[in-house]
């Protein structure tokens, strides 16, 4: 528990996701890592925050630094809250290492008004460029792993991502595509050209009301009781 | 060397403690000791709930006529700068109402005989232990305590004190334990007891100060070391290795490491632990059932102010993480602030009580936390 880990700065899509969420709101982070988030939140705008963190040595740091952390997979148990229990329920780069990206998003559009949800944006040039010239799996400072060993086991980009939305007749209330580098204070919106220049996507969605849940069902074959996604992820991309 | 332990006693001419079983039992002694200093507000106060065996004396005292007493049960969680640190808060700890180091038991004396109460003390439960201590509680003139901290059956006194009184309960961390006694742990229990009940030595509980059943005792002494541990600490610790021979003895002698330890386990306790007790404190364990169907005490936690930390160990066989975790989902259904952290640890149950640097910071970062609430 080193003092760096509890001042330092916050990741720019994590400033910016903190920039999106009402004081005093009521708000769970899935996959909370040590718990910057929640913390900036707490200090800075009075939220009730729980985190959900799969690591033991990350969950516990979170506990010791006063924050309300389940140290749990994102099984049916740990999402077992009430009908939109949580004003926003976060998943900031995380999406990327569930096994059922899918289910995870509808069941947190059940306990949460609205959702949040970050993820490394795989249609970025230099991937794409990467791909094309040399042949082998995109590698860098955002996917640092190899293919054998990343915890990325999704393949995201925000012209999926925004498809998959439709598909499950969510509204998306807010989108930032931003570039920023790993782990860094520091970065900027895109907003020329965001499909090609944004290494993150963040999109707040909320429940698209009406038919959303009967249509995501129906063309996702998803029974929302037997939800069962995993946290694959160890490591923090 | 001095006494550390310090004597309050009710339910003697006045009112008597109601017990769960019905029946009204007095007098009680509590036997207890303290750490740190209480603040002016009395707003610092944590109260340590001992497990089974365990007794009043958590940690080593500084003063220098009590420092002979040696160190306590949790020396490493508990002392000036530790991760229950004495020099912030005070610290309690009481000694079990059924227990045998100094609080009434049933080897206590019945004032009504002259002799020890054996088979006629009163089948006590977890609340029972926990009224008893809010009687000292309120006697000490305390009307908030900072956190109840607890491990096993601790952990269920944590439990139960946070549902009779909520209001008075600021943190709770309840370590390696359970809101309902599993039937592994009734039947390990049982076995236990039925070693003593049929030591021929325990005369129906009514045996003598200086010939009490101790082989009956060191037995069930041996069962409860045996889950205290695990299949991996076991096999660290004892493997295949022999005691102090080079073959096998083709006797039944203790030909293993692992015999002779729970040998020597079994009776360095009969000397410091009455048969009787052991009898009663682990039918109150049994008895323990926080989501007995038709009750649901549990449920009396909705909308508690209480901030809970429930931390669970690997191995643990008797207490398993399963069972922290459905402890962890009641509190999440009645809407409690609650925090959750299974520790790496192949020590099994035990795992609580030995000196952990990530318990610890666990420990004291989250009392900090309480504190920045206030």
């Amino acid at each position: 528990m080193s003092e760096e880990n509890g001042t330092r700065g916050m990741r720019f899509d994590l400033q910016v996701i903190s920039s999106w969420i009402e004081p005093g709101s009521r708000v769970l982070d899935l996959g909370c890592g040590h718990g910057d988030l929640l913390y900036a939140l707490q200090q800075e705008k009075q939220v009730h925050g729980v985190g959900i963190e799969a690591d033991e040595e990350k969950a516990a740091f979170c506990i010791g630094r006063g924050l309300t952390v389940l140290h749990e997979n994102f099984n049916e148990d740990a999402l077992s809250y009430p009908h939109h229990y949580f004003d926003y329920c976060v998943l900031s780069q995380t999406l990327q290492q569930v096994y059922e990206p899918d289910k995870l998003i509808l069941r947190l559009l059940e306990i949460g008004t609205k959702i949040i949800v970050s993820f490394p944006n795989f249609s970025h040039w230099r991937v794409r460029m990467q791909l094309l010239c040399t042949g082998v799996a995109p590698k860098n400072d955002h996917l640092p792993y190899e293919w054998y060993n990343t915890p990325n086991i999704r393949v995201i980009t925000i012209k999926d991502f925004k498809k998959f939305i439709r598909t499950i007749n969510a509204t998306v209330v807010k989108e930032a595509a931003l570039n920023s580098r790993k782990n860094e204070r520091f970065g900027r919106i895109i907003h020329f050209l965001p499909d090609w220049r944004a290494t993150y996507g963040i999109f707040l969605l909320e429940d698209g009301g009406g038919n959303r849940s009967g249509a995501g069902k129906e063309v996702l074959g998803v029974s929302r009781g037997s939800f069962k996604a995993q946290h694959t992820g160890e490591k923090e991309s | 060397m001095s006494d550390p332990r310090q004597y309050f006693t009710f339910a003697d001419n006045g009112e008597p403690l109601e017990l769960d079983c019905g029946r009204s039992f007095g007098p009680v002694t509590l036997a207890y000791e303290t750490w740190g200093r209480l603040n002016k507000k009395k707003s610092n106060v944590i109260l340590i709930l001992h497990a089974f065996s365990g007794d009043s004396h958590v940690a080593s005292h500084e003063d220098a006529d009590l420092q002979a007493n040696g160190p306590g049960w949790w020396e490493a969680m508990v002392g000036p700068g530790k991760g229950i640190d004495t020099d912030k808060y005070f610290v309690l700890c009481v000694n079990i109402l059924g227990s045998c180091s100094g609080s009434t038991g049933p080897s206590s004396i019945n004032p009504e005989t002259g002799k020890p109460y054996g088979l006629d003390f009163p089948v006590v439960t977890i609340g029972d232990m926990v009224k008893a201590q809010k009687k000292l509680i309120d006697f000490l003139g305390i009307s908030k305590l900072y956190a109840v901290v607890g491990g096993s059956v601790g952990g269920m006194q944590v439990l139960q004190w946070c549902i009779r009184y909520p209001e008075m309960v600021r943190a709770a961390i309840p370590l390696a334990t359970t809101m309902r006694h599993s039937a592994l742990c009734i039947a390990f229990n049982e076995v236990a007891r039925q070693a003593i009940m049929t030591d021929p030595k325990w005369r129906q509980g009514k045996y003598p100060e200086d010939d009490p059943p101790e082989l009956g005792l060191a037995v069930a002494r041996m069962i409860g070391h045996i889950t205290y541990l695990s299949d991996e600490a076991m096999h660290r610790k004892f493997g295949r290795r022999l005691q102090e021979r080079d073959d096998l003895s083709f006797r039944f002698e203790s030909d293993f490491q692992v015999e002779s330890y729970l040998n020597y386990q079994g009776t360095k306790f009969v000397r410091r632990f009455d048969a009787n007790s052991l009898l009663y404190i682990t039918k109150a364990s049994d008895y323990f059932d926080l989501n007995k169907e038709g009750d649901r005490a549990i449920n009396l936690l909705a909308g508690t102010v209480t901030k809970f930390l429930v931390i669970s160990f690997t191995s643990d066989w008797l207490y398993p993480t399963y069972q922290s975790r459905e402890l962890v989902q009641a509190l999440k259904r009645n809407g409690c602030d609650v925090s959750f952290c299974e520790i790496h640890a192949d020590c099994g149950h035990d795992a609580f009580l030995l000196p952990d640097e990530r318990l610890i910071n666990l420990i004291s970062g989250f009392l900090n936390g309480v504190e920045n609430d206030e």
